[in-house]
């Protein structure tokens, strides 16, 4: 081969690469654009347009809507530092074996199925209503409380079955190796299984953060002022949709760069998996 | 008389309808090294399993020195720790440094302080040559490298008993040697062993007694010397003339 050759490979290969791009490139702005014409040639489009895009409504809801977000922020946080311990123990009391713990296995099992079953806004508003009208001493009416205790609970039943799949990966012989040397089953699970569990599941973790964050709007039907309900009452006082959109807007600017986050420890474990061969 | 390290009597073993052990009687002496050869499917890895207790058994008693270990209300892990076993995949800890696959149960089961870990562990890792692997990760290493720190992390445990299950098989045949000879040095340390193994020459030079299983019993044994050249079942026959027409006694 001469010296030469190489790079005639690479402005070939690079050739093919930018015909790609560009025809996806034409290809994208052909249907979106198309799309647009449609929806811009549609004969209300000017009065939904200023229902729903108005420009000067959109800077002076954005201060109010951000603040209100903080909201969300916190909802999540707390729900999702709840979620994961929570989760994790409905997943080991699945799996623990044996006649003895039919109970046990039994409830953990009930729990996940009810909670995947029974739509979100239903739990919301069944603790959020029904509970504080209990008016039982010493427990707190806050919508904010109620909210947290419904998102912990509807999502912990989501993450136990990621864990629990995640627990399933790790090859039995893991187990009987850490057992034969004396490590109880709990020092096995904690040392041995669930480091390579969690690494495992963690990108299916992260997207169901992704799901809870979005769900923290739904608490503003028990009364919680957060940014979805702050919209509602913008788009009340001005008779104009736009700070939805500008929610909208919010949820993807801090959506994205999780799911990106999410996108780049697949690649990455799938490298790690390439190198380390089958095993 | 002194006390047998290992004596396992009337053992029944089946996984459903499948019966894998039918009445297995055996002693191991303290020191003694006891090779079980038999065809696939004989049972062998399932003894040793049993032996640990990583299988429940259906029938039997198995004693550990003076104590049953099969008697109702013992403890598992306790038992465990006196009794090492090491499997043909290794079975090492994929997620955890050499150091800490050897460390990890003398620090957790034992109790000992991280520093007495690895000064014991270090020590150990360097007389099997493994001294320079110590924070590398498993899947870094040659089988024979991961097979020696698996052998290592058994030890670790200063165990009474260590169980060996054809821990050559997943090896390149060049590999082989060096975990052999690893045996080997232990049988000399004195150490008792029950090694399952398809290495006949091995069995042959290392083994002080060598049992022949058969569909779940035990249908001859002796000195190597004998049931190796001239056994006196006409099973055991069929089954090395097997292993010497694959070339492999
Ligand atoms: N967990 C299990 N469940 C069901 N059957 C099993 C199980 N473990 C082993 N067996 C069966 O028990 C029999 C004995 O298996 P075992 O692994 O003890 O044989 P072996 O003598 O070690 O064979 P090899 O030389 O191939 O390792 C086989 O028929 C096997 O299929
Ligand atoms: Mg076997």
């Amino acid at each position: 081969m001469t010296p030469g050759a190489p790079p005639i490979v690479r402005r070939r290969r690079s050739t093919v690469a930018w015909r790609s791009t560009a025809v996806a490139l034409v290809s994208t702005t052909v249907v979106l654009g198309g799309l647009a014409w449609v929806v811009v040639n549609a004969p209300n489009w000017p009065e939904v347009q200023q229902d729903f895009l108005d420009g000067p409504i959109f800077w002076e809801s954005l201060p109010d809507l951000i603040a209100a977000f903080w909201t969300n922020i916190r909802l999540f946080l707390i729900a999702e530092a709840l979620v994961l311990p929570f989760g994790l123990l409905l997943a080991i009391m699945r799996g623990l074996p044996g006649p003895v713990f039919v109970p046990i296995r039994g409830l953990a099992t009930a729990y996940v199925d009810i909670f995947r079953a029974v739509p979100g806004i239903v739990v919301i508003y069944v603790l959020g209503f029904g509970v504080p009208g209990l008016q039982i001493p010493g427990v707190p009416n806050e919508a904010f409380f109620w909210a947290v205790v419904a998102l912990t609970l509807i999502y912990s039943a989501y993450v136990s079955e990621v864990y629990r799949a995640g627990i399933e990966s790790v090859h039995p012989s893991q187990d009987a190796a850490a057992r034969s040397l004396g490590l109880s089953r709990l020092q096995s699970m904690r040392h041995v299984i669930l480091p390579q569990a969690i690494r495992r599941v963690t990108p299916p973790l992260l997207n169901d953060f992704i799901g809870l964050q979005k769900d923290t709007v739904l608490v503003s039907f028990i009364g919680v002022v957060e940014i979805f309900r702050t919209a509602q009452i913008d788009q009340a006082a001005n008779f104009n949709f736009t700070p939805v959109i500008a929610v909208a807007l919010v949820f993807i600017v801090v959506t994205i760069p999780l799911a990106r986050f999410t996108d780049w420890l697949v690649a990455r474990d799938k490298r790690r998996a390439a190198a380390g061969g089958a095993r | 008389m002194t006390i047998p390290a290992l004596r396992i009597e009337g053992l029944h073993k089946s996984f459903g309808d499948l019966a894998v052990l039918r009445g297995i009687d055996m002693v191991v002496e303290e020191h003694e090294v006891v090779c079980l050869i038999g065809a696939s499917g004989s049972g062998k890895s399932t003894l040793l399993r049993c032996i640990n207790l990583l299988e429940p058994i259906d029938a039997g008693r198995i004693f550990i020195k003076d104590d049953e270990i099969t008697a109702d209300g013992v403890h598992l892990d306790r038992i465990r720790r006196r009794i090492g076993i090491v499997f043909q995949a290794f079975n090492l800890f994929p997620h955890m440094s050499v150091l800490d696959n050897v460390t990890l149960a003398p620090r957790k089961a034992l109790r000992l302080p991280r520093e007495q870990a690895e000064a014991d562990a270090t020590e150990l890792l360097a007389r099997f040559g493994l001294a320079d692997k110590r924070n590398e990760v498993p899947d870094r290493l040659s089988g024979g490298q991961q097979q020696r720190v698996a052998i290592v992390r058994a030890l670790a445990m200063k165990p009474d008993l260590l169980l060996l299950d054809e821990v050559t098989s997943a090896l390149d045949p060049e590999l082989v040697a060096e975990v052999l000879n690893v045996i080997r040095e232990l049988a000399v340390g004195g150490m008792t062993m029950v090694i399952a193994t398809h290495e006949m020459s091995f069995a042959r030079d290392i083994a002080d007694r060598v049992c022949f299983l058969d569909a779940g019993t035990i249908i001859e044994e002796g000195p190597p010397a004998q049931v190796l050249r001239d056994p006196t079942e006409a099973r055991t026959r069929q089954f090395l003339q097997r292993i010497i027409e694959a070339g492999r006694l």
